[in-house]
């Protein structure tokens, strides 16, 4: 290497307009003049929604009123509705002194969903982590056994509701889902047209339209004298209705496994259950473990809409919060309160996701 | 062993044997239709028995009887008096009508947002990303109940509404704009029909030309002065009368004007942004798709930032971008259906009311069914369309 006097010698730091907060701001920000146009355009925007949103949520909040006479007056958030029925929305109705039974299935559920995340778990073993995280549940809501207090399921609500829901559902759909799946691809044709109508009827339908068939329909394709509950109709709607969009996903699984692959199995001599159980099946869910993921949270935001035939979840009970009359009007900060719930759920599973998506795909990449 | 000497063994007669494939194949048909059968024959049995246990008429003639409730918003003539299957087409088009403006401002808000995702633009990008997060994080009835609690709890009543600029109010009422009124109306609408027509046809010449001759029309503002001149000489030939309609405040509410009801703003507002959210995820995919090579090939043919765009990026990024805005086009029109959660009328809350009145819940249902799949199909099959005419054209 010739040295000359423009060289620039090695480990000297860069010309000072390339570092810094000022290069940065020019680089980020002022590049061009559009840029600069759209970055003051953004902190107008900024300015003019940040410092309102502080003020109203914690500067001129009100978070010890007594009542709501009280609350009224300050200019901003009422919190102190949210601190009088926090236990009626997380909660419902379910029976005061026994709400640490919903508290702990709450937490149980979220350890089984947390546990099915984990690498380590992804094996025969999960569905015994779903099996024993499910009958505790059951347990704890119900009781009337060791000792807990028999509570039926119509004054259960709140988080565990949603929670309950949404986990049951991706459980039983999860199973369906693949069979259906697999029967859309079926060589039969009688099996593969009732699997498509299955699958294409219930996802040209809103999922309100099969509630509102579980909740009045339902009760008049069973015999006669023979009732099933209410919360268990929607749960089955709930089941129905995931299993046609998890039938879809599972279906791009399979069609990304190669010919060969089948064909291999085939010359192995496995039966056709033997193949599928043995060699694709592993190879296909690993492919739609993100996008499962993606209907999981899906599955948890609509949940909510089982408001719309009176299922006590949390976003009924905050409404059931709301219509006291001696709290009325405080809406807003309700609706943000479980909007931060949901938020944070979805939010960290679609983290997780995108995690997981970089990370499996490593795998893949040699 | 000599192989020539041994004769050739015909073909085994057919017999029907377990180990066939055929007739195993056969076997599990015929079980699994028998199943389906069975099950279906179950339910319509227990139904029937139910219905008549109940004495529920059946049968779709209650939809010529008199409805005899009152749908706050009616495009098309409705009156209580009317029957319930005109009460259900203006549910229907009500659906529609939120559909279709859903669709196109959300499209375009999304595509922005997305476009913003990518921006180079450190405040802008992250800004977007806030935005994506925060909205499809939330469900989207939680976000029309926060609409319609903000517009109606939080917004001043109609004597003290907010007047950001002339004729346009902001109250508890919902929005006030000003609209158009007159004779000459039905002409401009009519011009703007010609103008489209005519912009598709000038598109196909203009086509055709460019490749028999190589000479570039300048389509767009073609189709800009087509835009403004017909409904233009339509309003000069119907004779011009046009008035513009004020709202204005008479005793306790408006009079005049275009109305959106608070149920329709919310509707409109949770649908747009919830699915805004999503759209701004399938562009910013659709534009990374595209690789990098393909902006620097364009331009060192000399293409401008924008004919690049144009003619190289858009045309593989939408190739993209079409099959799960789709999907993003049925989830809007579906998710509509939560209007009956805040009362607007649409068609499952019409329903709903039909089927209170009158109990005869199957043939409802069954109508909101296939509504959504007439309407759902309709879409799919428009986008399935485009999508072919886009894509990718292979050996």
């Amino acid at each position: 290497m010739t040295s000359s006097d423009t060289a620039v010698p090695a480990g000297s730091p860069p010309p000072s307009g390339h570092v810094g907060a000022w290069a940065w701001a020019r680089s980020q920000l002022f590049s061009s003049p559009l840029n600069a146009l759209l970055t003051i355009l953004s902190v107008w925007l900024v300015l003019m929604a940040v410092p309102a949103v502080v003020d109203w949520a914690l500067l001129s909040a009100n978070f010890t009123a007594q009542n709501a006479q009280e609350c009224r007056q300050s200019a901003g958030a009422c919190w102190a509705f949210i601190a009088e029925k926090h236990r009626l929305i997380l909660f419902g109705t379910y029976p005061y002194e026994e709400q640490w039974r919903p508290l702990l299935a709450s937490l149980v559920l979220i350890a089984v969903i947390v546990a099915s995340g984990m690498r380590r778990f992804w094996n025969l073993r999960l569905l015994w982590v779903w099996l024993a995280g499910l009958a505790i549940v059951a347990v704890l809501m119900w009781g009337g056994v060791l000792g807990l207090t028999y509570v039926e399921n119509s004054r259960w609500g709140g988080l565990p509701v949603t929670l309950i829901l949404s986990t049951f559902g991706i459980a039983f759909a999860f199973p369906f889902g693949v069979l259906l799946a697999l029967g859309r691809r079926s060589r039969m044709p009688a099996i593969k047209a009732l699997c498509v109508i299955y699958i294409e009827l219930i996802r040209g339908v809103p999922l309100i339209s099969l509630l509102f068939m579980s909740s009045v329909m339902l009760p008049l394709f069973l015999p006669v004298g023979f009732s099933i509950d209410k919360l268990l109709r929607a749960q089955i709607a709930i089941i129905l209705f995931a299993a046609a969009y998890i039938a879809e996903t599972v279906r791009g699984g399979l069609q990304s496994i190669p010919k060969g692959q089948y064909e291999g199995g085939e010359s192995l001599g496995l039966s056709y259950w033997q193949q599928m159980r043995i060699i694709v099946l592993p190879q296909a869910l690993k492919v739609v473990i993100p996008p499962l993921v993606g209907i999981f949270i899906v599955l948890f935001k609509d949940t909510s809409l089982v408001v719309i035939i009176g299922i006590f979840d949390l976003t009924l009970a905050a409404k059931a919060a709301l219509s006291d009359a001696a709290w009325r009007g405080f809406g807003v900060e309700a609706y943000v309160f479980i909007s931060l719930i949901y938020f944070v759920f979805c939010f960290s599973m679609s983290r997780y996701s995108q995690a997981l998506e970089r990370r499996l795909e490593r795998g893949h990449k040699r | 062993m000599t192989p020539q000497n041994k004769p050739v063994p015909s073909p085994p007669a057919r017999r029907l044997s377990w180990n066939d494939p055929g007739v195993r194949a056969l076997v599990y048909q015929a079980a699994a239709l028998g199943a389906v059968g069975l099950v279906v024959w179950f339910l319509v049995s227990n139904t029937l028995a139910n219905l008549a246990a109940r004495n529920i008429a059946t049968g779709f003639g209650f939809l010529s009887r008199e409805a005899g409730f009152a749908i706050g918003e009616n495009l098309i003539d409705y009156s209580p008096s009317s029957s319930y299957g005109r009460a259900i087409l203006v549910g229907l088009v009500n659906t529609l009508r939120v559909a279709a403006l859903g669709i196109v401002v959300a499209t375009i808000l999304g595509t922005l947002i997305g476009i913003a995702r990518l921006s180079k633009n450190w405040l802008v990008g992250k800004l977007a990303a806030i935005y994506v997060e925060v909205m499809r994080n939330v469900p989207l009835l939680l976000q029309l109940f926060f609409w319609y609690a903000l517009i109606t709890e939080n917004m001043p009543g109609p004597r003290q509404a907010a007047n950001p600029m002339p004729g346009v109010f902001i109250s508890n009422r919902g929005l006030k704009l000003p609209g158009l009124e007159g004779d000459a109306l039905d002409w401009m609408l009519a011009g703007l029909a010609v103008a489209i027509v005519a912009i598709v046809a000038l598109g196909h010449w203009a086509g055709r030309r460019q490749e028999a001759t190589g000479k570039v029309f300048p389509l767009g503002r073609a189709a800009l002065a087509l835009i403004v001149a017909c409904p233009l000489l339509g309003w000069l030939a119907s004779g011009g009368s046009l008035a513009l309609d004020m709202p204005e405040l008479r005793g306790f509410n408006f009079v005049g004007g275009i109305t959106l009801t608070p149920e329709f703003a919310a509707l409109l507002a949770g649908l747009v942004i919830y699915t805004s959210a999503f759209i701004a995820e399938v562009v910013r995919s659709g534009i990374q798709a595209v690789n990098l090579g393909q902006w620097e090939a364009a331009g060192s043919l000399g293409l401008r930032r924008g004919l690049v765009l144009r003619l190289v990026v858009l045309p593989q990024a939408l190739r993209v971008i079409v099959p799960p805005m789709t999907s993003q086009y049925l989830n809007l029109t579906k998710n509509s259906s939560l209007a009956v959660a805040i009362g607007y009328p649409d068609i499952v809350s019409v329903v709903n009311t039909t089927l209170n009145q009158t109990g005869q819940a199957i043939e409802g249902i069954l109508i909101i069914m296939a509504a959504y799949l007439t309407v759902s199909l309709s879409i799919s099959l428009f986008m399935n369309w485009y999508n072919k005419r886009i894509a990718l054209v292979e050996r």
